[in-house]
């Protein structure tokens, strides 16, 4: 380069493959342990021959009934039911705070008046809503839909207002500059620029939405997580409820993992 | 030519001149008259009844201190902003807004940093909605002319500041503009990264014929790149001199025609009236370190 200053090339790396190798040693050492530790307690608890009940909490029992409810479609129908609810209230979270967002960034105004009234509602538990979206709502998948909307509209309207005011007025101008119309403006400069950010707020909505989920399926429905683990402790099948806390944390790990692999994918911020 | 049509896609596939590759003149004919800026109705205009003309494929050189309202008027000239009198034509037509026909190259490189370099340097012609391989040809070749070849690939963080501006140059070249209009574009880099960047401009430019404008407050920049040079000074703001700076290139900074011209620019400079003593001198120190 004729440029005095060198750039730094990115270089292949080659811990990369190691890296995977000790994260996966890590992920299933660090199972092992906790398994290990579960199975320790419920072993100590059983000692003593009046606990001896407390042995279907074991994980033994949970991950043989874990194959009998997957052949018997009960994990397949909670998975199902738990999740069309959880995907449709954070879809109407997106809907909602996605544009709020994107306005709250833009105006100050707005900003300055919504910041009251929005870190308010935010405090309030989203568990608080039922009573209200039971009278609200004819059916009960609507009421839960709408307690997992508004748990998750929060940090998807914060994220958003966020990765806006990163967004270099500059960029408009060079974008003007070189031709671009009003629609290049948003999907080619605002929509890339703030992915990362309204990701992030969908991680932690989906957070926030899978503890209210299954709370929210203890009363009325007849499907789903939660209403699967309050079946199974009134009809004393603790193993069947042990298998479903396993699946109910498996799921929301694995939900939790891809969106961090989306939100590295869009990333273009630079340590 | 394309030169003309830089927004529409072509015909033919078509790319930017090579290496001795005949090269018809573009450029433009610049006629500003009357020009005036003020920012708000009632505050003292920035700059009124400004004239100003520059033939096809002639480097300007505005020189003034921050605040005299040359870079307001390169923003006016590139259509960013409106005038609030005069007018400004362009081979004989009104300029109205912004264009590919006329791209401006800020102080800053302001590169897009969740695109690749190629990404940054095809983004205008994307706009335009040019098919993928026709604007794949022409980045190739836009960076082959700013010597970035190499970085195709490359995310723009972790490029030099050097080779983020080149990057900037590459995105406003792609557009095969008639007329580059460069603010104080090189100020930010280090004193080699700049004369490298001042030598192949003005090189680039010549070779494929379109015109500069070039807003600083660097006498040297103004040396080494323009054909002619202005002063621009006082409030509000004029065009009190101006220079034929007649070198032969490549211009070379120790040159004694060189240090002559800047000797003879830097005199102009003090003795235009409106200029106060210290502004001359806080001139004369910035060109000094400009040097070191």
């Amino acid at each position: 380069m004729r440029d005095g200053t060198a750039a730094t090339a990115i270089q292949p790396s080659g811990g990369v493959l190691k890296g995977t190798a000790n994260g996966l040693v890590n992920f299933f050492a660090g199972l092992t342990i906790l398994f290990a530790l579960w199975w320790l307690a419920i072993y100590l608890a059983t000692l003593d021959p009046a606990a001896s009940h407390w042995a279907a909490f074991g994980p033994i029992p949970a991950f043989k009934s874990l194959g009998k409810m997957w052949e018997s479609g009960l994990i397949a129908n909670a998975l199902w039911t738990s999740g069309y609810r959880l995907g449709i209230g954070l879809l109407i979270a997106i809907a909602i705070g996605v544009p709020i967002g994107i306005v709250m960034g833009r105006s100050k105004r707005f900003r300055d008046l919504s910041n009251s009234p929005f870190q308010l509602m935010r405090m309030i538990s989203p568990l608080s809503w039922e009573p209200i979206a039971v009278i609200m709502f004819a059916g009960w998948d609507p009421a839960i839909i709408f307690l997992i909307a508004i748990a998750s509209v929060w940090p998807v309207i914060f994220s958003t207002a966020a990765g806006l005011a990163k967004v270099d007025p500059a960029w408009f101008k060079v974008a003007r500059n070189l031709g671009a119309k009003p629609w290049h403006i948003v999907t080619q400069i605002i929509l890339p620029a703030i992915t990362f950010d309204v990701l992030t707020g969908i991680r932690l909505a989906v957070g926030v939405a899978w503890i209210v989920l299954v709370p929210a399926e203890f009363l009325g429905v007849t499907s789903g997580f939660g209403y699967t683990i309050e079946d199974a402790r009134e009809s004393l099948e603790y193993d069947h409820l042990m298998a479903m806390i396993l699946v109910i944390g498996a799921v929301g790990y694995v939900i939790d993992a891809s969106l961090l692999m989306l939100i590295k994918r869009f990333s273009w911020h630079k340590q | 030519m394309l030169a003309r049509a830089a927004a529409t896609p072509p015909a033919v596939g078509s790319s930017l001149p090579r290496e001795n590759h005949t090269v018809s003149i573009r450029g433009v004919n610049i006629n500003i008259q009357g020009l005036g800026y003020r920012y708000s109705t009632r505050g003292k205009p920035t700059f009124s009844n400004l004239r100003l003309e520059s033939q096809r494929g002639e480097a300007l050189a505005i020189i003034g201190r921050s605040g005299c309202g040359k870079s307001t008027l390169l923003h006016i000239i590139a259509g960013l902003n409106r005038p609030t009198e005069g007018s400004i034509q362009f081979d004989g037509k009104t300029v109205d807004g912004p264009s590919s026909r006329w791209v401006m190259m800020f102080q800053a490189p302001h590169l897009f940093p969740w695109m690749k370099v190629s990404q940054n340097v095809g983004i205008g012609l994307r706009f335009a909605g040019w098919p993928e391989k026709e604007k794949a040809e022409r980045v190739a070749e836009a960076l082959r002319l700013v010597e970035l070849s190499d970085y195709a690939e490359t995310n723009v963080q972790d490029l030099s500041g050097g080779q983020q501006q080149r990057v900037a140059l590459a995105r406003s070249l792609v557009m095969e503009p008639e007329l580059l209009l460069l603010d104080e574009p090189f100020s930010a880099l280090d004193a080699f990264t700049r004369a490298s960047l001042q030598r192949d401009v003005r090189s680039i430019a010549k070779r494929l014929g379109f015109n500069l404008i070039i807003v600083t407050h660097d006498i040297d920049e103004a040396v080494l790149m323009a054909d002619r040079a202005l002063i621009m000074a006082g409030a509000p703001g004029k065009i009190v001199h101006e220079f034929q700076v007649d070198l032969a290139d490549p211009r070379q900074r120790q040159d004694p025609a060189v240090q002559s011209m800047r000797a003879r620019l830097m005199d102009a400079f003090h003795a235009a009236a409106q200029i106060s003593g210290s502004a001359a001198q806080e001139m004369e120190e910035e060109a000094i370190s400009g040097i070191a």
